[in-house]
């Protein structure tokens, strides 16, 4: 068990023909997703990595069954691409553009409510089951199958809480990067929620950074709801007011948004928080005792 | 990115707005001619990107062209520090003469994306004048909010909600729905992130205007809006961040003296943290990005180096897209360009992680070499230590 993605999912790859599509498909063949298609307008009929691309995506599910989408099409395309992919029913569709402006995602999130697809991402690193499924652009052999559920709003430091997970000798159930962006489809919850249902996970890394208040409902339904231990994180203890830490979402504006008040948000749901980014995979096995393998 | 108020009134007005009258003034004497022109009286305001002009002495009254002359002689060219400069202040290169009008009152109105559900949001409020965080903070229930559905917009009965919500008097809520529905559209259709209009004032004269306008922009959307980029003003930025901009880097500059090159804005945010957790301090805030190149290393240590402040320099690269040879070699590459004098300290870790190292080795260069985080944060703070 995991969630949303197993070695059953069959993906398409939006923007396959383009230079980065190109690279991620041989890299996601070789850790061994199902790739069964891509899709590049005006490109039907040719292959890329041995796999058939197709004019739209109501063609390529229709020819192949797909139930995953991941979308590397560039950002001022990147909308229209998740719209079209819910439109042909997509279940799970991964955003991995970074730049799509803000009102864009506006307006598909309207034109998303009602449907049911459910969109990861924009500006993320995907999401991956070890040894089954990977969608997007982690590195996949730092990861390892295992019973630990990581979410997180940032790309690499995802990869580095992951990374010290498997070197303390334990492994991962599914690892999803929300992404950076203000507006974006999946949250913190939606993913605690169904790592909380899964039987496989039996303990999640939460890694928050500033800006917004999603690390404070977070951990409000951490509290309310979940039996399982997190573990957190929360970046920029040291960013300064005002300024746009990379990320689009990642702003202290008006004196809201620190990560003081995310931490303090985290302690007091009964998060056990890593006061240093590299000490996450040992405050989990504290927390754990040694329970997890 | 941010503008000038006489540019957001511009932009606005472009929309339907009411803004009041106004030239915009480089000399004196153009202050007084355009008083002149006016024949009223006349209020002289510094454009800088920043808020608190009046209390700072940026913002003037002049009843007579003389006056507008003198007070314009007073504002152009001084340093203008308010709470949103910076005690260094920001120079004032030109002002904004506008026709000083009776008011009646004072209100706030703006415009966000409010990110909890995902919408726009009008916001109003009876304290014009006041920040909005202040009001937000000490009386809530002051502020009026309306989401918009963007399939339809910002419907004239949300304005009018707004209008009545505001104690606008029913003669002039026509005027005021007319004024946020353009607001409205030109907020979407210029791509904001922000829009403020505090305050929106009723006048005597029946008008409700928009006396104060700051309009901010969406970086993402700035390439379908040639005319925006076109009012961008480089004298308002941080030169380094602005030339980090140009190699799509993210640049940040700050206080400390420890020079930092990561990839990825969460990792790069974390890597600050470590650095103060073991006692340091960084300078800045540098994320490469996802596919950067060894053109683009170089770039971001010509960056770091060219802050006096830096006494030595963090690489934390955790490989997903961006392979570590490829950085290695851009390291090594913009190391013996630049001559690097400060020590190095280098994390790697991810894709092709081994040749990476293999080439910083085989470089001769003295390169720190670091296990992981923590042990990366410890050398590069003992080696700033020693360099002092």
């Amino acid at each position: 068990m995991s969630i949303w993605v197993d070695k059953n999912t069959k993906l398409l790859v939006q923007g396959i023909t383009g230079s980065v599509g190109a690279f991620h498909t041989k890299q996601m063949l070789e850790y061994g997703t199902r790739i069964v298609g891509g899709v590049t307008p005006g490109k039907a009929g040719s292959k890329v990595e041995g796999v058939p691309v197709f004019h739209t995506v109501a063609d390529a599910v229709k020819a192949t069954g797909a139930n995953a989408t991941v979308i590397y099409v560039p950002p001022g395309f990147a909308a229209d691409a998740i719209a079209e992919a819910v439109d042909a029913g997509i279940d799970v569709v991964v955003c991995i553009t970074e730049g799509i402006p803000i009102l864009d995602m506006v307006r598909i999130r309207r034109f998303m409510e009602g449907k049911k697809p459910r969109l990861i991402g924009p500006n993320c690193p995907g999401i991956i089951t070890p040894g089954e499924c990977k969608i997007g652009i982690m590195p996949g052999y730092i990861h390892k199958p295992g019973t630990v559920g990581i979410v997180s709003r940032s790309g690499t430091l995802t990869y580095e809480a992951v990374h010290q997970v498997t070197t303390l000798g334990m492994g991962q159930s599914t690892c999803v990067g929300i992404g950076g962006d203000p507006v974006n489809g999946t949250n913190f919850i939606d993913v605690l929620a169904a790592f909380e249902a899964d039987p496989k996970t039996e303990a999640v890394i939460l890694i928050g950074e500033i800006g917004g208040t999603a690390e404070e409902e977070a951990a409000a339904f951490v509290k309310a709801n979940m039996t399982k231990p997190v573990v957190g994180f929360v970046a920029g203890q040291t960013a300064p007011k005002g300024k746009r830490m990379g990320h689009a979402g990642a702003i202290i504006s008006g004196g809201k948004g620190t990560a003081a008040e995310k931490v303090e948000a985290f302690r007091a749901a009964g998060i056990s928080v890593s006061e240093a980014p590299s000490d996450l995979g040992i405050t989990l096995a504290k927390r754990l005792g040694g329970k997890v393998h | 990115m941010n503008i000038h108020e006489y540019q957001a009134k511009s932009v606005l007005a472009k929309y339907g707005v009411a803004v009041p009258r106004a030239k915009v003034a480089d000399t004196p004497s153009e202050a007084e001619a355009i008083a002149k022109e006016f024949g009223t009286a006349v209020v002289v305001k510094a454009q800088i990107h920043a808020g608190g002009r009046g209390k700072g002495g940026g913002v003037k009254l002049a009843k007579t062209p003389d006056e507008a002359r003198e007070v314009a002689r007073q504002i152009i060219g001084m340093t203008l520090v308010t709470h949103q400069t910076g005690p260094q202040g920001k120079k004032v290169k030109r002002v904004l003469v506008e026709q000083a009008g009776r008011i009646r009152k004072e209100l706030y109105l703006g415009m966000v994306v409010d990110r909890a559900v995902n919408r726009v949001v009008m916001m109003a409020s009876t304290e014009g004048g006041m920040e909005i965080e202040t009001v937000a903070a000490k009386t809530p229930e002051k502020i009026l909010k309306e989401h918009v559905d963007p399939a339809v917009g910002l419907l004239p009965y949300q304005a009018r909600k707004l209008a009545f919500g505001l104690g606008i008097p029913p003669e002039l809520t026509g005027k005021a729905v007319r004024f946020m529905t353009a607001l409205y559209n030109a907020f979407v259709d210029t791509d904001c992130s922000l829009a403020e209009i505090n305050p929106l004032v009723l006048t005597e004269e029946g008008d409700v205007i928009a006396l104060d306008a700051k309009m901010n922009f969406d970086g993402n959307g700035l390439f379908r809006h040639k005319e925006i980029q076109a009012m961008r003003d480089f004298d308002e930025e941080d030169p380094t961040e602005t030339e980090a901009s140009k190699f799509d880097l993210t640049y940040i500059s700050l206080d400390g003296n420890i020079g930092c090159m990561v990839n990825g804005a969460g990792l790069a945010m974390a890597t600050m943290d470590m650095i103060k957790m073991v006692g340091g301090s960084p300078a800045n805030f540098l994320d490469v990005g996802g596919g950067a190149n060894a053109e683009q290393v170089t770039n971001a240590f010509r960056l770091i180096l060219s802050d006096p402040k830096v006494k030595a320099i963090l690489v934390n690269i955790f490989g997903g897209i961006m392979r570590c040879d490829v950085i290695a070699e851009g390291v090594v590459a913009a190391a013996k360009t630049l001559g690097l004098q400060v020590p190095l300290v280098v994390r790697l870790e991810g894709t092709n992680v081994g040749k990476g190292k293999e080439i910083l080795a085989a470089s001769k260069l003295n390169i720190i070499s670091a296990g992981d985080m923590k042990d990366a944060a410890q050398k590069v703070v003992a080696a700033a230590g020693q360099a002092k």
